[in-house]
């Protein structure tokens, strides 16, 4: 373009055009560029297939099958010498199981006398069935020697083997489930008896061996209590921090130090701060081992940081002209930070404080260290009690073996991403409708 | 009466406190005097003057009572667990305060005719639903039954003490409401404070960690000469090779530290070059549009959790590396599942987004007449950025560089999962070896006795990557900062 015009300004008359590499330098203009879209699509390919990867894997784990069976509650079994009136220990130590069992048999049409075949059904029907028939029981001791249909969960081999994830070619003896089982399945799924369904487990379950009975309950409370805790005392302080920083501290040695510190803070590894939670509020403070409180504690002080510093940037970005009309309507200096400029700022305050908040849900590395990895199979009922956090509960499903555990972990992780992303969506949608520029 | 029913109560007689203050000073404004400051400021004052030394002595005292307590406990111990060591002692304390919580379950009328032994002991309190150690003895709980009725009596105390203190303060600070009562600075003055106690909270942190390391690591010194620790080659705390390292087992950081700095190196071979570029585009050659779709999507990758990309290294990318070698090799894989490698690029993708947004803003700052300078003299726009602006910038990207190494090294969740617990010494990126991070996880998860080498060594090694991390980080926010100065 230039050259052109240069070279038609010096001489009409066309003179033959210098070689200034002209060809050579746009060709390297040309790969630079080319190097900068493969840079950028490196990064988005790896996203892409990461996240297809997990949710292709973990889809599946918010479907579940059950097998949907006429139990008969059946007397002889539940309580074969009629003690329950005098001995509680009857309903609960009864063999649930086995009613779970003779529904199968009577519905299949097996000879309950054939041992060979019963023995067979062993890995069909989950072992939750004694916690669900348990259950019915005790709210209803009348339904002993009543018939009534329950949805009861198909075994971990039998549920992938429904959804088709084992594959049926190999040789019976190298899979988890038999030919007879797949039979009976395809038999069960033609009537119409098993059947997927919404997996309300997946959420409502706590830690358990068994995949079918085993979900992400215990780890979203725990998550929530930490998620409370953070909020509570991180935001107030971070933005207590940040005020005096920004707004009253002269400059001197010690606001020096103080900043230092923070800047520092937020770059020190996870991984210390669970060091520090576990040396201080558990073996010093004595306070209990995976609780969700000092699991809050532990991430508050890694969000804070992040806090402090959104908030000192959102303080910062209100314009002194405000400072100056409401100390020259007589506020005082406090009056002036709480009524005028704290309002002000709020919308960065929020989205900081919802991108923290964000980074402290994902985060793993420092609750391992205070004990969150934990087996808890009961809901904690106050932030003192045992219990697990999301992200923990993912790392520890994949330490286990079983093909039906990487499905849940997959589906752990789809909820949790689905978390993070509502969350980042708020912040993105509070930036946007509230955001001022002056 | 529980600390936490105290305080609430504390603090509502503080908001009454509050209420009839601000009520008050309304009552007294007749118009004839200008008031100093509002009526709630009064209010407030009333509250403060009632519930800071109800609070503060509140805290005190439960710090003390925690101590005299525990004193207590041990000095009703008898006296051959007294004279065992202190670990045994504080083994039979703890039991005793396991013990004693556990009967607060138990209701007046089983405590009124307690069983003297334990196997009595055990089935009410597991009714309860109480489990404890068996080991419990029963001398222990005539010890437990003293130790609860003294925490009532202490209890009682603090609670009448708390709650007179807080109607005294209130009290007072009514009183002295008068219309020309300077109470708005008094409160402004308890905001200031508060506020700045807030803001040392991040110095005190800091020496939390330190300190909480510290003295772990001291311990742990006390055990395992520092040699041994610094420039041991071989990592093996269990078990003890025969005549090298005594029965205490191997802690050598050397391998640790070599498998955490070789994955790092491979995660900054990844994460530089690629955030780099894809910052430099970006900035300098993307079209608004493209750019306000692409850099929220690269910065989502900042946004996933790190559990989530240890997971896809553990049980995608691992095993697909390792079945393309053993494919190109022709049978037996060449990479393993769990390697430098796997873990290393993950760890770079990891990191590309920290490394781009970095050096976005170092990029940017690189002052407009530089650029346009190099562009009138008739640079392309590739040679404009190799030869002008990325020069220019290169202290800032250098800063980057290490705050990004500083977090790789610090990074926990990809390792443990994808780099393997083995603790090699190899130059083969196709293998495993393990990190700083890994083994301060594995040596902290499990049923470990607390102060045995073997769990010490944690905060040894913890220390270790807090003060590598933190000389990384200042040297880099100094580059960085050094760099903004110079074009400010």
């Amino acid at each position: 373009m230039t050259d052109i015009s240069l070279d038609t300004l010096a001489s009409p008359a066309a003179r033959p055009r210098r070689d200034i590499g002209l060809k050579r330098r746009y060709a390297a203009e040309r790969r630079f560029r080319l190097y900068g879209v493969l840079a950028i699509a490196v990064g988005l390919a790896f996203l892409a297939v990461m996240l297809t990867t997990i949710v292709s894997k973990g889809y599946t784990a918010f479907w579940q099958t059950t097998v949907t069976l006429a139990v008969h509650f059946d007397e002889k079994i539940i309580d074969p010498e009629n003690k329950r009136a005098t001995d509680p220990n009857v309903l609960i130590t009864a063999n649930y199981p086995k009613l779970a069992e003779a529904a199968l048999i009577e519905k299949l049409g097996i000879d309950p006398s054939d041992r060979a075949t019963v023995r067979k059904l062993k890995g069909f029907l989950s072992d939750g069935s004694r916690v669900q028939l348990r259950a019915i029981v005790a709210a209803d001791p009348s339904v002993i020697g009543t018939t009534r249909n329950v949805d009861i969960l198909a075994a971990a081999n039998l549920d992938s083997a429904y959804k088709g994830q084992i594959d049926l070619n190999v040789p019976e003896s190298r899979r988890k489930v038999s030919d007879q089982q797949v039979e009976w399945m395809n038999k069960l799924k033609a009537e119409g008896v098993m059947a997927e369904h919404f997996n309300t487990g997946l959420f409502s379950y706590g830690a358990s061996s068994r995949p079918e009975t085993s979900g992400v309950g215990v780890a979203l409370i725990g998550s929530f209590y930490m998620m409370v805790i953070v909020l509570l005392l991180a935001l107030p302080i971070g933005v207590a921090a940040s005020i005096y920083l920004e707004e009253f501290a002269k400059k001197s040695r010690f606001t020096d130090l103080i900043e230092v510190n923070i800047n520092n803070l937020a770059a020190v590894p996870s991984i210390v701060f669970g060091l520090l939670g576990l040396a201080v509020f558990i073996n010093f403070l004595g306070l209990p081992r995976s609780a969700s409180f000092v699991g809050g504690l532990v991430l508050t002080l890694m969000t804070l940081p992040t806090i402090i510093i959104a908030t000192r940037a959102a303080l910062a970005a209100v314009p002194p002209s405000i400072r100056s009309a409401a100390l020259g309507l007589g506020a005082s200096k406090m009056q002036m930070v709480f009524q005028h400029i704290l309002p002000l700022a709020a919308p960065g305050i929020l989205t900081g404080t919802i991108i923290g908040l964000a980074r402290a849900l994902g985060e793993t590395a420092p609750l391992l260290l205070i004990g969150m990895v934990a087996f808890v199979a009961d809901y904690p009922k106050t932030p003192f009690d045992p219990a697990t956090a999301l992200p923990v509960q993912i790392y520890m499903w994949a330490n286990e073996a079983e093909r039906a555990f990487v499905e849940r972990m997959s589906g752990a992780i789809i909820i949790l991403l689905i978390f993070l992303m509502a969350m980042n969506i708020v912040a993105i949608v509070l930036r946007r409708r509230f955001e001022r520029r002056w | 009466m529980s600390f936490l029913l105290v305080f609430a109560i504390v603090l509502a007689i503080g908001l009454i406190a509050f209420a009839v203050g601000r009520q008050r000073a309304r009552a007294q404004d007749d118009g004839t005097v200008k008031p100093h400051s509002r009526a709630h400021y009064h209010g407030w004052l009333a509250f403060l003057t009632g519930v800071i030394p109800a609070v503060l002595f509140l805290a005190a005292w439960d710090i003390g009572a925690s101590a005299y307590l525990n004193s207590h406990i041990h000095a009703a111990l008898p006296a051959d667990v007294a004279d065992g060591t202190v670990a045994h002692e504080d083994l039979a304390a703890g039991l005793v305060k396991s013990l004693a919580s556990g009967m607060r379950r138990l209701d007046s009328q089983t405590l009124a005719a307690l069983p003297q032994t334990f196997a009595e002991l055990q089935p009410m309190l597991a009714a309860k639903g109480v489990a404890l150690a068996p080991d419990t003895q029963d001398y222990m709980i005539p010890i437990a039954a003293d130790a609860n009725r003294v925490s009532d009596r202490l209890d009682m105390i603090v609670a009448v003490v708390s709650i007179g203190l807080v109607l005294i303060g209130s009290v007072y600070g009514l009183s002295r409401i008068t219309p020309r009562g300077r109470a708005r600075n008094h409160v402004e003055k308890v905001m200031l404070w508060s506020l700045l106690g807030a803001s040392t909270l991040a110095i005190l942190t800091t020496i939390g960690i330190v300190l909480s390391m510290l003295f772990q690591t001291i311990a742990f010194f006390e055990k395992i000469p520092l040699t041994n620790f610094f420039f041991g080659t071989v990592w093996d705390p269990r078990f003890a090779a025969a005549g090298s390292g005594g029965a205490e087992g191997q802690f050598g950081l050397i391998p640790l530290l070599a498998g955490t700095l070789y994955i790092a190196f491979v995660a900054l071979l990844v994460a530089v070059p690629i955030g780099l570029m894809s910052a430099v585009y970006m900035s300098e050659y993307a079209a608004p549009k493209v750019r306000a779709v692409v850099k929220p999507a690269l910065e989502l990758l900042a946004g996933i959790p790190t559990i989530v990309y240890g997971i896809f290294a553990l049980v995608t990318l691992g095993p697909f590396l390792r079945d393309i070698s053993a494919a190109l090799a022709g049978g037996t894989p060449f990479i393993q599942a769990q390697s430098i490698l796997t873990a290393g690029l993950v760890m770079g993708v990891m990191l590309i987004p920290v490394v781009s947004s970095l050096s976005d803003d170092i990029i940017t700052a690189v002052p407009r007449a530089m650029r346009d300078g190099s562009l009138g003299l008739g640079a392309t726009r590739s040679e404009t950025i190799k030869r002008v602006i990325l020069p220019a910038a290169l202290p800032g990207i250098v800063g980057a560089i290490l705050l990004t190494a500083s977090r790789a090294i610090g990074e926990t969740m990809i390792v443990v999962l994808a780099a393997g617990v083995a603790a090699n010494l190899t130059l083969n990126p196709f293998e495993a070896m393990t990190t700083i991070t890994v083994k301060i996880v594995n040596q902290l998860t499990g049923d470990l006795e607390f102060n045995t080498p073997q769990t010490l060594v944690a905060f040894a090694l913890g220390i270790t990557l807090f003060a590598l991390t933190l000389v990384m980080n200042i040297v880099a926010l100094y580059i960085v900062r050094k760099y903004r100065e110079q074009y400010e």
